[in-house]
């Protein structure tokens, strides 16, 4: 944590874990009989708790979303960017929850939790989540937290799916849909890359069929290289070449098949860390959520009548060099809220990070995000 | 509010569907959205101009006329489309015109006259092309690639079987003279027509 503290940061935050006892049914048509969620909160809820705004996380995402939990925190949370004082999502005028969905590994309950019928961890016994579901699961925390309607809902890449899963299952429960880098739904290529990276986790040998923890190890190796294909697709060509060119480690070729060039070393890097602090199963569990969530599915598949149930506003972001989520697949979701005359607006940044822009400020990023918010701050007056 | 802005809030009926094209800072959606609870878009491609829409509440898109088309937008989608001082600078405006009177019952365009008389002394006097207060550019760097005349417009309108509903002419401060309306095409700053395909 820096000393002194950035006068724009939320500070230390403490997260708290909310227990439900009512099962949930989910989209699989299984339930779980009951579960933990952890959450943060930043900001204060107003009298008509009208000033409350929702960040839904992303693939390798969680609670942690701004500020530190202490001192000696390198890192803060991973949108410290856009959320503190002053900030796009302005905590001295919202009321910011964020939490880690279902059946992720930083707490909420999972498959790396103990199931309590058999007194071990779930692992692959974990029913397989859906958008929809996640989205159930926070309309039940928000009655809890004593929310009727969310004043935004805001996420980026599959935290944009949930805001527009939020907007077409719980219209009256939000005032506005911020889906940024997102798509309404997955291409055959990106559902290609996600099952790169299953392979990868499923055939490591360590994996035991997901039931790794039971046999005292993890399957590392797999997760690590999920996590390294998934990283490629994050970036672009042009923030890889810019970061890494084609620099060696050392000065000369070495005529081996060990990590020579400098992005090589990255990748394994990031992807060994990663393989440390995520679970397996969860990574197959958020990937396949990413797969399934269609919302036009039911509807014919046609987009434009899917969004004829939501009654929010909507913004959309999309980022021109994201080859991920393209700029195109929002446009897609933007005709689509046009067609069905929402209220819409929507804007291309151009950022040369790839994906990954959406968690980089940029001064249009900035300006475009915290003029709407603004908006929605002074509509509920906050 | 400026005059041609009041022109065309008359000819916006009350909860309209409206689609502005070069839609600025979004300062005649918003009073329409105010003060006729119309409801619709602006596309735009400035970035502080969309960064205002936003903050104002209008809901604008980001769109490029030129390179984008209206392609996405479905046939009958708007009561009315809109393109204030834009016609002049896109592309090819006749397919934008075509477009606008696909998309919306009727159009709304407003143009500089190219054909105003100052402009005219300007080019027998100098012999070199007309810059005004509301041309304000060299022929080099302006974007008003596609200036025509009152009558122009109006000859392009009837080559492509359009009903001219309205047509106001005003000044360079968008003021509804006698004058101009005596002898528009020679005494007329700025046009302000209301079109469409419908038959009468």
């Amino acid at each position: 944590m820096p000393d002194p503290l950035p006068t724009d940061s939320v500070g230390i935050v403490t997260p708290q874990t909310l227990h439900f006892d009512t099962p949930i049914t989910l989209a699989c048509n299984r339930a779980l009989e009951s579960y933990d969620l952890v959450i943060e909160t930043y900001g204060r809820l107003n009298g008509d708790a009208s000033n409350a705004v929702l960040i839904c996380h992303a693939l390798s995402g969680h609670h942690h979303a701004a500020g530190y939990h202490g001192k000696e925190d390198r890192k803060p949370g991973w949108w410290d960017s856009c959320i503190g004082p002053g900030k796009p999502v302005d905590t001295n005028r919202f009321f910011v929850v964020s939490l880690n969905n279902l059946g992720g590994c930083h707490g909420s309950t999972g498959p790396s939790s103990i199931n309590p019928q058999t007194g071990k961890p779930y692992g692959p016994d974990f029913p397989v989540i859906t958008v929809r579901d996640w989205v159930h699961s926070q309309a039940l925390l928000a009655d809890r937290l004593g929310i009727d309607c969310w004043a935004a809902v805001v996420g980026g890449s599959l935290g944009g799916m949930q805001a527009l899963q939020w907007s077409l299952d719980y219209p009256d429960r939000l005032r506005h849909a911020v889906v940024i880098a997102s798509t309404p739904r997955l291409s055959a290529q990106n559902i290609a890359f996600n099952e790169v990276a299953r392979q990868a986790i499923t055939s490591d040998r360590e994996f035991h069929d997901g039931r790794y923890f039971e046999h005292n190890t993890l399957p590392r190796r797999g997760l690590m290289l999920a996590r390294m294909v998934g990283h490629i697709t994050y970036l672009s060509d042009a923030s890889m070449g810019e970061k890494f060119g084609r620099e060696l480690r050392d000065q000369a070729y070495k005529f081996g098949y060990d990590a020579e060039f400098q992005v090589e070393s990255y990748l394994r890097y990031q992807g060994e860390r990663f393989s440390e602090s995520f679970d397996a199963n969860t990574y197959l569990l958020m990937t396949r959520a990413l797969d399934y969530f269609d919302p036009a599915y039911e509807h014919d598949n046609d987009l434009a009548k899917a969004l004829l149930r939501a009654s929010c506003e909507f913004l959309v972001l999309s980022f021109s060099t994201d080859w991920r989520f393209t700029p195109a697949r929002s446009q897609e979701l933007v005709d689509a809220m046009i067609s069905a005359r929402r209220k819409v607006s929507y804007a291309e940044i151009d950022a040369p990070w790839g994906h990954d822009a959406f968690l980089i400020p940029t001064p249009r990023y900035t300006a475009i995000f915290e003029s709407y918010m603004d908006r929605v701050a002074r509509e509920v007056g906050a | 509010m400026r005059t041609d802005l009041k022109i065309i809030e008359q000819w916006i009926s009350p909860g309209s569907h409206v689609l502005d094209l070069g839609c600025g800072d979004g300062t005649l959606l918003d009073y329409l959205q105010r003060e006729k609870s119309a409801t619709g878009f602006g596309l735009e491609i400035n970035p502080d101009h969309i960064t205002t829409c936003m903050s104002r509440g209008v809901s604008v898109i980001e769109q490029n006329l030129d390179t984008q088309g209206l392609g996405n937008f479905e046939d009958h989608t708007f009561d009315t489309v809109l393109m204030t001082q834009a016609l002049q600078a896109v592309r090819r405006p006749d397919v934008v015109l075509d477009e606008m009177l696909r998309l919306g019952r009727e159009g709304i365009v407003t143009f500089p006259n190219f054909a105003y008389w100052r402009l005219r002394w300007y080019l027998i006097r100098r012999g070199r092309m007309p810059e005004s207060e509301t041309l304000p550019y060299k022929w080099y760097n302006t974007p008003n690639i596609h200036l025509c005349t009152f009558k122009d417009f109006e000859a392009l309108c009837y080559r492509k079987g359009f009903r001219i509903l309205n047509r106001t002419v005003v000044d360079g401060e968008h003021q509804d003279r006698w004058l101009s309306r005596l002898w528009p095409n020679m005494l007329g700053q700025i046009a302000i027509y209301r079109i469409t395909r419908e038959e009468s």
